[in-house]
C-alpha cells in the first residue's frame, strides 16, 4: 500500500519581500515499511515536504497545490481539522532534529508522553503511564520511572531524542517522519539512535522518511533516496545505486565533496558558489549556475523529472 | 654549531581546569569539582595542523579556550612561540594576543550585527593600532577579497550573509594580523556540505600560504582526516590518544578512538552493519593494558593509566605492567 504518495506538490510563502517557492513540483512516494531518505542542504525543500504532508504550515502564508497528496488513502488536501489530528500520531509521527524544543519545558517527560497516549487512545492514567514506561525502556532509557519524572532540562540530547521517539510510537504509527534526528547530537550517539530507529522501523513495519543534509546516514539508514535541490527533486532510486553511480551532477559532486573519504591531508572537490535563493530561484535547472557541465539549455528550460533507468529518476538534460 | 629547534607555535603543558559546580542538595548548596581538563600536554609545531577531536563534555573547547588565554587554566603552562604567557597581565599579553586568533563555531553570534563586514574585519588592526584608518579599511577589503567574497561586501552587514559567508568573513578577521596560531573551533560544523568543502580548502589554502600553525577542533572525524597532520583525541577532560592523522585512522589503540571512528556513518550501503556500543562508564574504565614490551621508551609500571609511546609519535593512554 502507497503510505505517502506525493504527485507535483508544490509549497510556497508569502512573504513580504515576494512569494519565497519552497517546494516546486515534487513526486515522491513510500510504501509500508519502505524508508525514503530526502537528502538536501538548507533551503531544499526537504523539511517542508514533510510538514505540507503532515499539513503542519500554517496556510496562509503558506499554500499548498499538489495533483496527489495521500497520506495512508486520505486526502490531506481536503482533511478536516479532526480527520488531521486523528491522523497525527496514529498513521503519522515526527521527530525532530531538536529535541529539546520539541518538548514543553514546564512539564515532565512523562506528563507529555502520557497526555499523548491518552490523547489518541482514551486510555486510563495507570495503563497510559505503564505503557509510556515500557515505551521508555524500549528506547534502551535504563531508568525509565525516573526518567518520566524528570523535565527536559535534566536530560542530555541523546536521552530527549529517545524520549521524542518514544513519544513518536506512543500510537504505532504507519510511518515516522524524522527529520534531521541526529544532526545536533555527538558521532557516537547519532550511531546509536540510527541504529535504534532501523530497528524500531523493521520491530513495528514502518515506513519511514528520513530527512536529512548527511549523505553517510542515508547510506546507513534507508533503501531508496530523493535528493532535493532549489525546492525541486534533483534525483531518486534505490541507495546502494545512487552511491555506486550518481547520476545527477549535483549527487555526484555533493558524493565528491564529503571530507575523509582518503587518506592524507588534502583539497577537497568543492561545489562552487552558494545555494539559490528560494525568493529568487535561478531560471531553468536550479543547480545549473554551479554546476560544471551546464550549457544555455540548462539555464533556459528546466529538465523534466524523467526516468533515466529502471527505479531510477533524475531531472537533467545531460541524461536525457 | 647546530641550529636549535625552532619552539613549537603553542604548546601546552600538563593543562588543568576544575570548575566548582554548586550541587543542591535540599536548602543547603555544595560544590563538586568537575575536572574538565586534566593534564593535557599538546605541543602544535610550526607550520601544521593539529586536530583535537572528542564529544561534547570531552573539554577539547576548553583546551582551546585556555590555549587563547580566554579562560585561565587551574594549573599547567601555555607557552606560545617558545614564551610562557601563563600568569602574564592584561598589558604583557597584548602582543601575545596579535598572533593568536580564533575562529568559532557559530558565525552568526560571532559577528557584531551593529558593524559592517568592513568594521568587522578592519576591528583587530584598531584595536593593536595597526596603519592609519584608511590603510585598515583597504586591508580589511583585501582580506574580504581573500577569503573569496568581493569588496562591495565591505558595506554590508552580517545578517545579509549566508553561513559559510559569515565564516570566511569570521576567518578574515582571525588572520588580518598575521598571527602564528590560530584555534578554530567546529569552524566547519554549522555549515551545509557543499559549503564545508569550501571552508576546509581556505583553511588549507592560507595555512600553506601563512605557515600558520592551526589547532583545529572538531568532532567530525572525517574533516578532521582531510584537514589535519596531527590529532590528539580527548575523553573526559584527558588526551586518551595523540598520532599522526593516519595513524589514528589506520592503527587507533585506544577504545575510545576506536568507538568514534566506529561510529562515523560508512557512505556505502553495502556496509551497513550493526554496531554495539560501549557505554561512557565501560569506556572510561578500558585503559588498554599493555606491558613495557610494547612500548616504544620504557616507562615505570603503575595501576593508573598513563600515556605512553606506542609508536613513532604515537602515545596512547594505557596501563603499563
Amino acid at each position: 500500500m502507497r503510505l505517502v504518495d506525493i504527485e507535483n506538490l508544490s509549497v510556497s510563502f508569502a512573504q513580504h519581500e515576494g512569494v519565497v517557492q519552497a517546494v516546486r513540483g515534487l513526486s515522491l512516494h513510500v510504501d509500508a515499511g519502505e524508508s525514503l531518505g530526502i537528502v538536501g542542504e538548507s533551503g531544499s525543500g526537504k523539511s517542508v515536504t514533510c510538514m505540507a504532508v503532515l499539513r503542519l504550515l500554517r496556510e496562509p502564508p503558506a499554500r499548498i497545490t499538489a495533483d496527489r497528496l495521500a497520506l495512508a488513502g486520505t486526502d490531506m488536501r481536503k482533511a478536516s481539522k479532526r480527520d488531521l489530528a486523528q491522523m497525527r500520531g496514529r498513521v503519522a509521527a515526527m521527530i525532530f532534529q531538536d529535541p529539546m524544543t520539541a518538548f514543553d519545558p514546564v512539564f515532565t517527560i512523562g506528563h507529555q508522553i502520557i497526555e499523548t497516549i491518552q490523547a489518541h487512545r482514551g486510555t486510563s492514567n495507570a495503563v497510559a503511564r505503564t505503557e509510556a514506561e515500557a515505551l521508555l525502556a524500549r528506547v534502551e532509557i535504563k531508568n525509565p520511572a525516573s526518567i518520566l519524572d524528570s523535565y527536559p532540562h535534566q536530560l542530555s540530547g541523546g536521552m530527549l531524542q529517545r524520549a521524542m521517539i518514544a513519544m513518536a510510537l506512543s500510537c504505532r504509527p504507519q510511518i515516522l517522519f524524522a527529520d534531521e534526528p541526529t544532526t545536533a547530537l555527538d558521532v557516537t550517539i547519532q550511531a546509536q539512535i540510527l541504529q535504534l530507529i532501523k530497528d524500531l522501523q523493521a520491530e513495528f513495519g514502518m515506513g519511514l522518511i528520513m530527512v536529512t543534509h548527511d549523505l553517510g546516514v542515508v547510506a546507513e539508514t534507508v533503501d531508496r533516496v530523493v535528493v532535493m535541490y532549489g525546492g525541486r527533486v534533483m534525483e531518486a532510486g534505490p541507495v546502494q545505486e545512487i552511491f555506486d553511480a550518481p547520476a545527477h551532477p549535483y549527487t555526484r559532486a555533493l558524493l565528491h565533496s564529503m571530507p575523509g573519504q582518503t587518506a592524507g591531508r588534502k583539497r577537497l572537490v568543492e561545489i562552487p558558489g552558494a545555494s539559490p535563493n528560494p525568493a529568487n530561484p535561478p531560471t531553468g535547472c536550479p543547480f545549473h549556475p554551479r554546476c560544471d557541465q551546464a550549457d544555455a539549455k540548462c539555464s533556459a528550460e528546466t529538465p523534466a523529472f524523467a526516468a533515466i533507468a529502471p527505479a531510477r529518476h533524475a531531472a537533467c538534460w545531460r541524461l536525457q | 654549531m647546530t641550529p636549535v629547534p625552532a619552539s613549537p607555535a603553542l604548546e601546552l603543558r600538563k593543562l588543568c581546569k576544575t570548575f566548582s559546580l554548586p550541587v543542591r542538595n535540599g536548602w543547603r548548596t555544595t560544590h563538586v569539582d568537575h575536572h574538565a581538563v586534566k593534564d593535557v600536554s599538546l605541543s602544535l609545531p610550526q607550520n601544521a595542523i593539529l586536530g583535537l577531536v572528542g564529544e561534547s563534555g570531552s573539554g577539547k573547547t576548553t583546551t582551546g579556550m585556555i590555549a587563547m588565554r580566554l579562560t585561565e587554566p587551574t594549573s599547567g603552562q601555555i607557552l606560545v612561540d617558545g614564551t610562557d604567557i601563563t600568569v602574564m597581565d592584561h598589558a604583557a599579553l597584548k602582543p601575545f594576543r596579535r598572533k593568536m586568533q580564533v575562529v568559532f563555531q557559530d558565525s552568526y553570534s560571532a559577528l557584531d550585527p551593529m558593524m559592517t563586514l568592513g568594521q568587522i574585519v578592519a576591528e583587530p588592526l584598531h584595536i593593536h593600532g595597526v596603519g592609519t584608518a584608511s590603510e585598515q579599511t583597504e586591508q580589511a577589503l583585501a582580506w574580504l577579497q581573500r577569503v573569496g567574497l568581493d569588496r562591495s561586501y565591505g558595506s554590508r552587514y552580517p545578517h545579509e550573509l549566508s553561513g559559510g559567508q559569515r565564516q570566511r568573513v569570521a576567518i578574515a578577521r582571525a588572520l588580518i594580523l598575521r598571527p602564528t596560531v590560530l584555534v578554530a573551533d567546529e569552524p566547519t560544523s554549522a555549515l551545509d556540505v557543499s559549503v564545508k568543502a569550501q571552508i576546509i580548502n581556505l583553511l588549507l589554502d592560507l595555512q600553506a600560504e601563512m605557515g600558520l600553525s592551526i589547532l583545529f577542533i572538531s568532532h567530525d572525524l572525517s574533516v578532521v582526516r582531510s584537514l589535519t597532520d596531527k590529532v590528539a583525541v580527548m575523553f573526559n577532560g584527558r588526551v586518551v590518544e595523540h598520532a599522526p592523522t593516519e595513524a589514528i585512522f589506520t592503527d587507533a589503540r585506544h577504545p575510545y578512538t576506536r568507538s568514534l571512528l566506529d561510529a562515523i556513518p560508512v557512505l556505502n550501503p553495502q556496509l551497513r552493519r550493526t554496531r554495539t556500543f560501549l557505554s561512557r562508564a565501560d569506556l572510561a574504565a578500558s585503559s588498554p593494558r599493555l606491558t613495557q614490551g610494547d612500548l616504544t621508551s620504557p616507562v615505570a609500571a603503575g595501576p593508573d593509566p598513563q600515556l605512553v609511546s606506542v609508536g613513532e609519535d604515537h602515545l596512547v593512554e594505557a596501563i603499563v605492567t
